[in-house]
């Protein structure tokens, strides 16, 4: 293999797993051993900078980052970094001096952003301190979109979200609200120098041929505007037996929101297996908890009436098979259908994207699938001024996607509004900083602590259940916070290897408590691979590679289960190793 | 500096045939300075261990003093272990093995516990053939009081001080050869290919194996004018042989064409496979062993590898055909022969 270009900014980008894994690529270690260090002030700004939300992700985050943390894959569970940015929110103090300036001369420039949702209220923070005008259109009567009509107040308190949306329309936001655009076109001849879409996906499936659909009337409702309507106030008791329909996030939201609208018995029932469930393994849990059976494997066939009411449902009971080629479908198996007593239902089968505002004769061209058609990186559609971000551009996704969107198409509008060119984006900025301090010790706090992951404390089941505003997750204590806030192997600072200096004393193999450095004789990866000391099947972990030694041997890290201990670096008595940290920020628009 | 290691091993860490991960045999964090040489001897101690699939409780290490002498603590944790005083190894541990003789002894000293203050405890450990590895970590200099010359520092060496050794050099293989040594090899700490086979011949061989590990002295004897820094030895090295340790009941794979290859049985059965890279040389002849080491010496190289090894000499308790048996499992009626035995013995000297 060739030696490691570690001046790639991607190679050491991709060892810290969880900012790699981020949509929005978020220093995590960085903010974690903020948190350890009591600093949740620093902690908060370095993930408002990067994830605008942290009060609220900290509580409802799809968290792409823990499957992805190093230490899932030397113990049993990852390091709770979704629980911690709660930490930071929850402890930071009141003030607000991290906002950037917002320049009161403006640049000229306006910006319509459709949708007050994540994706736009992002667009709208990266644009005003930019000097641009932003004009914000929303159909309710408060900014936040999905966020705010769709999770419950028990998993994300009103006042958190409003904390958050607030803090950007507050640095100058013209907010039209209320206000439903039903015309792309008119929002055009309003002549924005640029239009971003950020609707989200705002249409929950419906299940229109089954059966006793339409007689089932107003007891079936669709998911996603069925917890609006709990928002507003418009429904505020839920029937006594309940069936949800649907193995997502808006299944177990809705199962749980009605148990605390006094249903008596709430049952969520899935077609596919269990394990396939979309839900996050938490909130399945959670709604587990709550006392609430999840009936999987069974596809629903009809909805039954009884004198024109709605008293139950039949479903087929399904199995999964692996067909000849290895794919695996669901199919029915031949026993007779079950059937349900329920006098409600909750559709939670799906979103779907919906742009009944954009007008055909604007030009924007539209996938199969009822998307625009965009470009992946800048998210400019074919009408040039016109950027969808969030749900609304590749389809339903989550919040921290959402954000990232956000991110991109504020670059991609500032470019395009200084007449450059889109694809010649800002580069990432990065750092490497060593950690050495004195002759023996260093700057991060390296040692490895065995603490398992430690659980959130939640308020008394049966008052929570009681009140639907009332939050379930307590968060960490200061203290629990700094303890598990300690399990982060610091992935940030890297092992960096100076191979001109290298004596090949064998110390760092030595010492290493993963056997992760061997030194051998050079090869491809595969061999090589087979050739280490300890066994290196992780194929997603890079091979770091030094150029060949004076005994001709090339020294090989797997980058695998490394602790980032730093013990190589201490052991050596040539400083051939070196911690050093590693800092990598994405660019935000305005950057060069 | 840390004091302790990660707990943390590699989740797919392999288990020897006995069930025990590499971890298993470990010690404690070692307090020598980075880079210390003695520390990839120790890590070569651990791995031919588990390798070997040696239950930890079945072994006791002795040692000196000295920082060579300081690293039983750095292996084996969970095995016996006695650190006596300087240059007294061999006598605790003959003591240790006449005892109980189904251990298996690792006997850890320095050059200076050896070849100077231990010298005459170490010429009656080889005379007696005591079945002990004794390993030696030769740095050429005494670590632990900051760097003298040791006696086997070459003629001419000079160390961190920067004053040349004016004295000639013992070489301890020579001596172990010559005083009786039933196995004797030289390893150097750099070079673990061959230094783990060479302590897992030691430890399937019965009687004294002698193994001299050359062990750089990273703070007061790496230095460009020294014979025993990392790169001169690296320089210098001369392999005897290369070879293949193969445990009893493995099945030999490999094929070793005639003439290029010496066959060696060891006492438990297992097989040393030696590759010869001159047909000349026979490691099983002592006088020929002694004279390829003089024959490379000469040529300014350090023959290294296994450089002798017999298997007829038999060790300290073939000899004096003492008891099978440990001491502490003999009973009253084992040890004392009673009143009619008593009787007899002294009616014949009546
Ligand atoms: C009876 C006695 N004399 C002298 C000493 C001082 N002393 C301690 S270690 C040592 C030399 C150790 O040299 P070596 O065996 O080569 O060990 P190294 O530190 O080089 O590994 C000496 C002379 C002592 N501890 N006890
Ligand atoms: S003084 Fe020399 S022998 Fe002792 S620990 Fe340091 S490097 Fe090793
Ligand atoms: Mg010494």
């Amino acid at each position: 293999m060739k030696p490691t270009n570690i001046d790639n900014p991607e190679y050491f980008h991709k060892v810290i797993d969880c900012q790699y894994a981020c949509p929005a690529h978020t220093p995590v270690p960085e903010y974690i051993r903020m948190i350890s260090q009591g600093k949740y002030d620093e902690a908060f700004k370095i993930n408002w900078i990067s994830n605008v939300f942290p009060g609220v992700l900290g509580r409802i985050c799809d968290r792409p980052c823990e499957p992805a943390c190093r230490r899932s894959r030397v113990e049993e569970n990852p390091v709770a970094i979704c629980r911690l940015k709660r930490v930071a929110a929850d402890f930071k103090s009141p003030g607000a001096d991290f906002l950037p300036e917002v320049p009161a001369e403006k640049n000229g420039k306006r910006i319509a952003l459709i949708g007050g949702g994540p994706a736009s209220l992002t667009v709208a923070r990266d644009l005003l301190p930019l000097g641009y005008t932003v004009d914000l259109y929303d159909n309710q009567k408060k900014a936040g979109g999905f966020i705010r009509t769709q999770v419950p107040s028990f998993r994300l308190p009103e006042k958190v979200l409003n904390e958050e949306v607030d803090r950007i329309l507050d640095m100058g936001v013209n907010t039209h609200l209320n206000c439903q655009v039903d015309s792309l076109k008119k929002i055009v001849d309003l002549g924005y120098d640029a239009i971003f879409v950020g609707t989200g996906a705002p249409r929950g499936r419906d299940l229109p041929d089954l059966p006793g659909r339409s007689e089932g009337g107003d007891a079936i409702h669709i998911g996603i505007d069925w917890l609006a309507a709990v928002l507003y106030r418009h429904v505020i008791r839920s029937g006594p037996k309940v069936l949800v329909l649907g193995g997502g996030n808006t299944s177990m939201d809705c199962c749980r929101t009605a148990k605390r609208l006094d249903a008596e018995e709430v049952t969520v029932v899935v077609r596919s297996p269990k394990a396939d469930m979309k839900a996050s393994p938490w909130e399945i849990e959670d709604a587990e908890e709550e006392g609430i059976p999840i009936i999987d494997n069974h596809a629903p066939l009809e909805f039954v009436i009884d004198s024109g009411k709605l008293v139950g449902m039949h479903f087929q009971k399904m199995t999964a098979e692996t067909d000849g080629s290895g794919n695996r479908r669901l199919v029915p198996t031949t026993e007779p259908p079950v059937f349900m007593p329920c006098d409600q239902v909750l559709l939670a089968v799906g979103q779907v994207n919906a742009f009944p505002f954009i007008e055909p004769e604007l030009g924007i061209k539209m996938t199969e699938r009822g998307l625009p058609e965009l470009d992946p990186t800048t998210h400019q559609s074919s009408i040039p001024n016109i950027f969808f971000g969030g749900d609304a551009a590749f389809g339903p996704k989550n919040v921290i996607t959402a954000v990232a969107h956000g991110h991109q198409a504020a670059i991609s509008i500032d470019l395009f509004c200084r007449g450059q060119d889109l694809h010649d984006r800002p580069a990432p900025s990065t750092n490497l900083v060593s950690q050495k301090m004195g002759l023996q010790d260093l700057l991060y706090d390296s040692r490895v602590a065995t603490d398992h992951r430690y659980a959130v404390p939640t308020v008394d089941r049966a008052k929570s259940l009681k009140n639907r505003l009332l939050e379930v997750e307590l968060g960490f204590s200061k203290k629990t916070g700094h303890q598990e806030a300690s399990r982060c192997l610091n992935c940030d600072v890297q092992t960096i290897f100076d191979f001109s200096t290298c004596i090949e004393c064998d110390s760092c193999v030595d010492i290493c408590p993963e056997s992760c450095i061997t030194f051998t004789d050079n090869g491809d990866e595969e061999d090589l691979r087979t050739r280490l000391l300890a066994p290196s099947d992780n194929k997603q972990q890079a091979l770091y590679i030094s150029p060949a030694l004076p005994t001709g041997r090339v020294m090989v890290k797997d980058e695998n289960v490394c602790l980032h201990c730093g013990l190589c670096a201490e052991r050596c008595p040539t400083s051939s190793w070196e911690m050093m940290k590693f800092t990598y920020n994405c660019p935000t628009a305005g950057e060069k | 500096m840390s004091t302790d290691r990660p707990s943390f091993r590699h989740p797919q860490a392999a288990r020897n045939t006995a069930g025990f991960t590499r971890k298993d045999y470990e010690g404690a964090i070692s307090t020598l300075c980075a880079g210390c040489g003695h520390d990839s001897a120790t890590n070569a101690i651990i791995q031919a261990c588990f390798e070997l699939a040696i239950e930890p409780h079945r072994v006791a290490k002795m040692s000196g003093i000295g920082c060579s002498s300081k690293t039983p603590a750095y292996f084996l944790g969970r095995s016996h272990g006695f650190n006596s005083v300087h240059g007294r190894m061999p006598s605790v541990a003959t003591g240790a093995n006449m005892a109980n003789r189904d251990l298996l002894y690792i006997g850890i000293s320095g050059d200076g516990d050896t070849a100077s203050i231990g010298m005459g405890q170490f010429a009656h450990a080889l005379r007696r053939n005591l079945n002990l590895n004794y390993i030696c970590m030769n740095n050429g200099c005494y670590g632990l009081t900051k760097g003298q010359d040791s006696a086997t520092a070459d003629r001419g060496s000079a160390g961190k001080k920067g004053v040349p050794n004016p004295y000639s050099a013992i070489d301890l293989c020579e001596l172990a050869i010559e005083l009786g040594a039933s196995y004797v090899a030289r390893g150097f700490s750099g070079d673990k290919q061959q230094l783990v086979p060479l302590i897992k011949g030691a430890f399937a061989h019965s009687g004294l194996a002698f193994i001299d590990i050359i062990s750089p002295c990273v703070t007061f004897n790496n230095t460009a004018t020294s014979t025993k820094s990392y790169e001169y030895v690296r320089e210098h090295i001369e392999a005897t042989n290369t070879f293949d340790f193969i445990p009893l009941q493995q099945e030999i794979l490999a094929h070793y064409p005639e003439g290029t290859s010496q066959e060696v049985v060891m006492h438990d059965g297992s097989i040393i496979h030696l590759h010869k890279t001159d047909a000349g040389r026979d490691v099983t002849n002592r006088r020929k062993a002694v004279d390829s080491l003089e024959e490379e010496k000469a040529k300014g190289r350090l023959l290294t590898g296994l450089l002798y090894v017999n298997q007829n000499i038999m060790e300290t308790h073939d000899i004096i055909n003492s008891t099978l048996r440990p001491l502490n499992s003999l009973t009253e009626a084992d040890l004392c022969p009673g009143n009619t035995a008593l009787q007899k013995i002294n009616a014949g000297l009546r």
